[in-house]
């Protein structure tokens, strides 16, 4: 049996535009021997949801710099969840202030990264956490 | 649950999970692929293949929304690299399909190589099953980039479009061996760019020179796939295609040329697995290294013997 291969959803919610920390993020998680599938800008939770289920992810790794996360994560759990799909590992990144960070992770993010995190640290998050 | 019978009653989690388990190679796949098996064979597979940036996913969302206004339901399954280093992949192709993603008709796959070189992963030809059983009309096989000769997509099509742009080379790129012998369709994509009408030319003179020889001379059309250009004449030509090698009883030969290359590839796997089985990983391999290099036996007679043992189980 060939080994169980980590696929990883990297997507941007939200209407801001940048992409920068997703697509580094995305080349330290193709590095760790992921795969990455990347969906570019402005993706609906809804949008968000489907490509998991289409794409069988384990991982769904949301940045967001707009300070629209206090919304949009919690949705996008919700709509991954009702698919059917309830053992993926949600988490989220960017620009979000400490203070938010309680409410989202009673939403169903596991773990949430601020700027200055270490992709080593995301990838080890993504290693223990995995189903 | 049961995994084939949710499929087949539409579930795209159940779906999704297949295409893992076929991926992974996971124990319960060629269970599942026997069940799905009877259910396949009703799809049209039309293979997309080019050099890399050439619009081969841009052009993949094209047509597969022109399928859908046809009333056809579509699958998509999209070949990227997987790193030889790392093992790891960007899966992009889904950046160009966006518009598709919330359209129930539609069913996109991402896959990487995982080490497989003709521009497909080793897995593809049955993903398309998967989702030839789920109930799709039209499937679409978006290779990698491919550079000359990567043409596994022949032996997994029906239809095969080759999609090329203007300024890759001069014109004896045109004639060398490879992926333009693979066409049946040829897209020039991002022909309003220089080049374009050079690029047509050296194609019709390169075809041209096979006129003879062929009932089916492939067309090539000119086209914008960022705005659309071309796509409906695109089309036009794919199924003409498509209904030429029906007529002819084309298809058939390549459908049974594909079928008796999928027997002979599954037996070699499965010999394969029982090598690794019973040979590698009980360490007797180790064993057999060690006789040769001590000189107490050749690879030759080894094999011999391995394979009279494999024979009489």
């Amino acid at each position: 049996m060939m080994e169980k291969r980590i696929r990883v959803l990297v997507a941007k919610p939200g209407l801001d535009g940048h992409d920068r920390g997703a697509k580094v993020v995305a080349r330290a998680l193709r590095d760790a021997g992921f795969e990455v599938i990347y969906t570019g800008l402005r993706q609906t939770p809804e949008q968000i949801a489907e490509a998991a289920l289409q794409e069988d992810v384990n991982v769904v790794a949301m940045s967001i710099l707009s300070g629209a996360h206090p919304h949009l994560f919690p949705k996008v759990v919700e709509l991954v969840h009702e698919k059917g799909m309830k053992d993926v590992l949600i988490v989220g990144g960017g620009v979000i202030p400490e203070s938010d960070i309680p409410a989202l992770k009673k939403a169903g993010i596991a773990e949430v990264f601020t700027p200055g995190t270490s992709t080593g640290d995301i990838v080890d998050f993504i290693k223990a956490h995995v189903k | 649950m049961d995994i084939v019978k949710d499929l087949l009653n539409g579930s795209k989690l159940a779906l999704s999970r297949t295409i893992t388990a076929i991926e992974n190679e996971y124990e319960e796949a060629s269970s599942i692929m026997r069940e799905l098996y009877p259910h396949t064979g009703h799809a049209f597979v039309l293979g997309i293949t080019g050099p890399p940036g050439a619009g081969k996913s841009t052009m993949t969302d094209k047509l597969a929304r022109a399928y859908r206004n046809m009333g056809k339901t579509v699958g998509i399954i999209a070949v990227d690299p997987t790193s030889p280093f790392s093992g790891g992949a960007i899966l992009g192709d889904r950046i160009r399909m966006n518009s598709l993603t919330l359209d129930e008709g539609v069913f996109i796959r991402s896959m990487g190589t995982r080490g497989s070189l003709g521009g497909l992963s080793h897995k593809t030809a049955d993903a398309v099953k998967a989702l030839d059983a789920f109930g799709k009309d039209v499937i679409f096989v978006e290779t990698v980039g491919v550079g000359q000769s990567e043409v596994d997509i022949v032996k997994a099509a029906d239809t095969t479009m080759v999609v090329l742009i203007p300024g890759m080379g001069d014109d004896i790129q045109a004639i060398k061996a490879g992926i333009l012998e693979i066409g049946d369709v040829f897209a020039i994509n991002k022909a309003d760019h220089d080049g374009a009408d050079k690029l047509q030319a050296e194609l019709n003179m390169m075809l041209d020179l096979d006129g003879e020889k062929l009932d089916w001379r492939p067309p090539i059309q000119k086209v914008i796939a960022s705005q659309g250009e071309g796509i409906n004449e695109l089309v036009a030509l794919i199924e003409k295609h498509y209904a030429h090698i029906g007529a002819t009883g084309k298809l058939a030969q390549r459908r049974h040329d594909r079928t008796k290359t999928e027997l002979l590839e599954l037996l070699k796997a499965s010999i394969g697995s029982y090598i690794t089985k019973n040979i590698v990983k009980t360490g007797r391999l180790d064993n057999c290294l060690k006789d040769i290099e001590e000189h107490r036996n050749d690879p030759y007679t080894i094999v011999h013997q391995l394979m009279n043992e494999l024979l009489k189980q």
